[in-house]
């Protein structure tokens, strides 16, 4: 498990759940070059190009396709698993180890039915149960993009290792003629389903399509599927997930405390477009999110997606956050504390503000903070033990960090802290353990090591 | 080590600092390939500012983290032209930065403009007093660019900045309780002052019961969160104390790394390459056109990058000793008092008064800001200064940015005691309840105070040193003296239990081992004359005209204010002279001869 940690979140994350459920049987995915097809291009339409640039955005391909420090979608991106390490897709047009000899039809199947075009299922890692929706028009812009809009890289893709009979793939079939819609189904249930606005459908597809937003924000079944692909699937939909690598996908639902109910169509679009609002920064899995997709949307698009969002009704009945001063005066009184107001004043209140207010834009609020709010407590303590940072965006091109805490306080320090920060205020979310922290710790990659990074010798 | 050279960029920038960002990004936006070569490390608020590790005064402000590291080079000092030099081996007196940000990571923050007739001081000095006013020796000089022309500049600079401040008259009006000696400003700051701390609460009441006009001393430290024009966004101030000598953990001090480049890096054709270490301007054949730079980088390889525009941006002395190593400009001699480059090296002339209050008063020393108040009576020339026949001012501040506390043990105010019982009893007192009044003041530039190439010394790239020949003279002492003599009214208001003036000793000279300020300036100034200047009003070399050479070296004399706002607002002036002219020129010289 060490090593998985030692990814970056959003690459783990589809990988580990599926694992808990099929991981027995699986067979990788090795990067499918196949000598099937005839050379496919068309004429390159530099507007189709471009618009296949943006739908490359807005279906997130460059998260898990581009190794950190590697060239742009060839791939090796380790996936450390504990049955064996495999290594993403090279999907740059090279001919040998990329796509370059792949159809329009044998692309369009193996991003819409996950499968290769040599007949294999591919990973569900890969999201295709969402993206069976994505139009006709997009997914030949974006296959025009990867041909002519990429550059190809002769870049063979690492041999996985995982042995047999872990690399036995006939379950993954089986799952996907289990869980995975087809397209014409999937089309049929985002896209001919009746909207009141057009913003409303544009919205309810690139969330429920490209966006493949349920991957964290709806919770997995059994068989780690999720559980609702759509909003016609109900309530379950992205009704916020379980933690994954330690992060805490909170509803994007109506919810009152936890959800968006107190989010505004344009605080979503804001957050989406630059990881930062009023209310919260982007964190964890998210800040990647952000990072290689949203932030390269249009406005129009942002403000689809978030017309959308707020359509979909809590799950969950909560009273909505109200504040409560008694944290604040007893922070400012001078007086005597309690371990968890010291240690609060002496680590946290610096940024976040004795009212727990923070500075919105720059540090975050934790009053009234959804993701501090969620029952599961693993995003707050993971985000003080490794700290994160949120990278500057085309609208924000500012970066900022929040160190870790990890060789700085102990377990019981970490609990009692993030205790105190989800019951100050007027926050009311269950208090944390030390056993808690223990084991979000364990998972880190060096857990005594601080997160700090030593500033450059002279 | 293998040396080699680079492909062609339009411009290469040397220094990543406030002036080397500034004209970098300038330079992107007019759509120039630039290189900026910075010759220390990559710093940045995540990694150098990283709360609460970073608030050590051991590390920030004893062993000098960032600052420039004196084994690779350094500058020679000595008093007097009959004197041998030696080199600066400890930081003490000033503190050059070194890595991305340069000094504008480790500053406070204080963010002044220039005040009107200290730009043409010589012309106003004449047109005032009379020619003979300036005595024998004073190199009196005028910058060569008015406080009206630079005024949309200095106001650029304080949004980008995101300067904190109160005006006192905008477009004409009287507008609020600044500084009203301030000139005219085209628009408000574009952040409300830093609220007083304790002390220059103190100060601001007894300096208007004195009779004198206190202000919010401008500072360069979010008193609100702020985004600047370029998108950059910084968090506010919360009075840590940890300005000077440390990089801002709350994004609220004004830095190139937060400021500019986070804007700069989004530019395709910008490219920073840290641990080059400049060596020198490549010139052509003629002397008369530089063709880039060579550098060494960490490896000890020797790296040419062409260049069609040169732009010297390394802090105050680095630029004059390329200069001078480059053969940009005649070097300066004193004898004859002749040449350019080295001429009109200047300091800052800052003395620092302590004030004991009684013990019912608790200073609160530890926290601070870039902020403050000050009264500016005896600055410049807001004052008659016929009586007195000495040239400059100071003004005079509390400007407590934070005494930590190893600093307010080392400046414990004592009767003498230096350990045991006695002293610990003194120090505990003193850091309780005592502050600090400084008067920071100009110092005026003369014939035999100036840089040129040590003829001894020589640096670990193997090139000589540049040396510094600097005194203290008796009209910057007197005018010193007399300005510090004006704290007496304010220390009776105050209600002092004690006080110690610290005035200039005329019989003491120049030390490099007592900290002074940052604030050197000259040395390749700006003017009029290519006789007395070594750059133009656009700060470009008279003698290789893609040769452009911004910072504090071009200021002809010091000044009371602290430098940063007259050297942004300069290199934005400057930019700006590029883009619309220079660019679309022949590359020639702006101004003829």
């Amino acid at each position: 498990m060490m090593a998985l940690h030692s990814l970056p979140p959003r690459t783990r994350r589809s990988l580990k759940r599926l694992l808990a459920g099929v991981a027995c049987s699986l067979t990788l995915c090795s990067v499918a070059h196949t000598a099937l097809a005839a050379d496919p291009v068309p004429a390159p339409d530099a507007a189709l190009v471009e618009k296949g640039r943006y739908v490359a955005a807005a279906a997130d391909c460059a998260a898990c396709h581009t190794a950190e420090s590697g060239k742009p979608y060839a791939g090796n991106y380790a996936f450390t698993l504990p049955i064996g390490t495999l290594y993403a897709s090279n999907i740059t047009p090279d001919k040998t180890h990329g796509i370059g000899r792949w159809t329009e039809a044998e692309f369009v199947r193996a991003i819409r039915e996950g499968i290769r075009p040599d007949g294999a299922s591919l990973y569900p890692a890969m999201p295709y149960p969402s993206y069976a929706r994505m139009t006709d028009e997009d997914l030949h812009a974006l296959y025009l993009y990867f041909m002519h809009g990429v550059q190809p890289v002769a870049q063979a893709v690492k041999p996985n290792a995982i042995p047999w009979p872990l690399s036995v793939r006939f379950p993954l079939t089986l799952w996907r003629w289990m869980f995975a819609p087809t397209p014409q189904d999937a089309r049929t249930a985002t896209l001919h389903r009746p909207y009141p606005t057009a913003e409303q459908a544009r919205g309810a597809y690139l969330v429920e399509g490209p966006g493949h937003c349920g991957a964290c924000h709806t919770e997995r079944g059994l068989a780690m599927q999720e559980k609702a692909l759509t909003a016609q699937d109900g309530a379950a939909y992205l009704a916020g997930g379980k933690p994954v690598d330690g992060w805490t996908p909170p509803p994007l639902r109506g919810e009152a405390l936890t959800g968006l109910q107190s989010w505004s169509k344009a605080d979503i679009a804001a957050f989406l477009q630059t990881g930062r609002n009023m209310h919260g920064s982007a964190f964890g899995s998210m800040e990647p999110a952000v990072h290689h997709g949203t932030q390269s949307l249009t406005e129009a698009d942002l403000l689809a997606m978030a017309a959308y969002l707020k359509t979909l009704p809590a799950r969950v009945e909560q009273t909505p956050y109200k504040a409560d001063p008694a944290a604040t005066k007893a922070l400012r009184s001078g007086g005597s504390l309690t371990a968890g107001q010291l240690l609060y004043l002496n680590n946290c209140a610096a940024c976040h503000g004795s009212n727990g207010k923070g500075f919105p834009t720059v540090f975050p609020p934790l009053a009234g903070n959804p993701t501090v709010l969620t029952a599961q407590p693993d995003s707050v303590i993971h985000i003080i033990l490794a700290g994160g940072t949120l990278r500057g965006t085309q609208g924000a091109p500012s970066a900022f960090t929040m160190p870790g805490f990890a060789s700085r306080l102990t377990n019981v320090e970490i609990a009692t802290v993030a205790t105190f920060i989800r019951q100050a205020w007027g926050n009311t979310a269950p208090a944390v353990t030390d056993m808690e922290v223990n084991n979000l710790r364990k998972t880190l990659p060096h857990p005594t090591a601080q997160s700090l990074t030593p500033p450059p010798a002279p | 080590m293998t040396d080699k050279t680079l492909p062609p960029v339009d411009a290469v920038v040397v220094g990543a600092g406030w002036a080397g960002c500034i004209m970098a990004k300038e330079l992107c936006e007019a759509g120039l390939s630039v290189v900026m070569l910075e010759r220390g490390g990559r710093r940045s608020t995540a990694t150098d500012g990283a709360y609460p590790a970073s608030l050590d005064e051991l590390e920030g402000a004893v062993r000098y983290k960032l600052f420039q590291n004196l084994a690779h080079t350094t500058v020679t000092v000595r008093n007097r032209t009959d004197q041998q030099a030696l080199p600066y081996r400890r930081l003490a007196a000033f503190l050059p930065g070194e890595g991305v940000g340069g000094a504008g990571l480790h500053w406070t923050g204080v963010h002044f403009r220039a005040m009107p007739q200290d730009l043409r001081l010589r012309s106003h000095i004449t047109e005032r007093y009379g020619r003979k006013f300036i005595p024998e020796g004073m190199a009196l000089q005028d910058y060569g660019v008015t406080y009206e022309e630079l005024e949309p500049f200095f106001d650029r600079a304080e949004k980008v900045f995101g300067t904190s401040g109160e005006a006192y008259s905008v477009g004409g009006k009287i507008v609020g309780k600044g500084n009203p000696f301030a000139p005219d400003r085209s628009d408000d700051f574009p952040l409300p002052p830093l609220r007083d701390v304790y002390t220059a609460h103190l100060f601001r009441k007894a300096a208007a019961e004195a009779g004198y006009n206190p202000y919010a001393m401008p500072a360069a430290n979010a008193s609100h969160p702020y985004t600047n024009p370029y998108g950059a966004q910084m968090g506010p101030c919360n009075f840590c104390g940890y300005c000077s000598d440390y990089a801002c953990y709350m994004y609220a001090k004004a830095s190139p790394n937060v400021n500019i480049l986070p804007a700069l890096r989004r530019h395709e054709n910008f490219t920073l390459r840290t641990n080059a270490h400049v060596l020198k301007v490549l010139l052509d054949s003629t002397g008369k056109k530089a063709t880039g730079v060579v550098y060494q980088d960490a490896e000890g390889n020797q790296i040419t990058q062409p260049a069609g525009l040169v732009i010297l941006a390394a802090f105050q002395f680095h630029n004059v000793h390329l200069m001078l190593l480059s053969g940009i400009g005649k070097p300066y001699d004193p004898h004859s008092n002749t040449g350019t480059v080295g001429r009109n090296f200047t300091y800052q002339n800052i003395t620092n008064s302590t004030v004991l209050m009684p013990a019912t008063r608790t200073t609160d020393q530890f926290i601070g800001s870039a902020g403050g108040v000050a009264v500016d009576d005896f600055n410049c020339d807001n004052f008659d200064h016929g009586p007195h026949g000495f040239i400059g001012g100071s003004p005079l501040w509390v400007n407590q940015a934070g005494v930590k506390p190893i600093a307010g043990a080392k400046g414990a105010m004592t009767n003498g005691a230096r350990w045991g019982s006695d002293w610990k009893r003194q120090a505990l007192d003193s850091y309780r309840h005592s502050f600090t009044i400084n008067a920071q003041g100009s110092n005026m530039a003369y014939r035999d105070v100036y840089l040129d190439l040590d003829p001894t010394w020589k640096d670990a790239y193997g090139q000589p040193l540049l040396r510094m020949t600097f005194d203290w003279k008796d009209n910057d002492i007197r005018m010193n003296r007399y300005v510090v003599s004006k704290l007496d009214k304010v220390v009776k208001a105050l209600g002092a239990r004690d006080v110690h003036y610290g005035m200039r000793d005329p019989a003491k000279p120049f030390d490099v081992r007592d900290y002074q300020t940052t604030h050197l300036c000259g040395g390749a100034i700006m003017g009029e004359d290519p006789k007395t200047s070594a750059l133009n009003r656009y700060l470009q070399s008279w003698d290789v005209p893609n040769v452009f050479v911004v910072g504090a070296n071009a200021f002809p004399q010091g000044m009371g204010y602290n430098p940063t706002g007259l050297v942004a607002a300069l290199a934005y002036w400057s930019a700006h002279h590029i883009r619309t002219q220079w660019l679309k020129g022949a590359g020639g010289p702006l101004v003829t001869p």
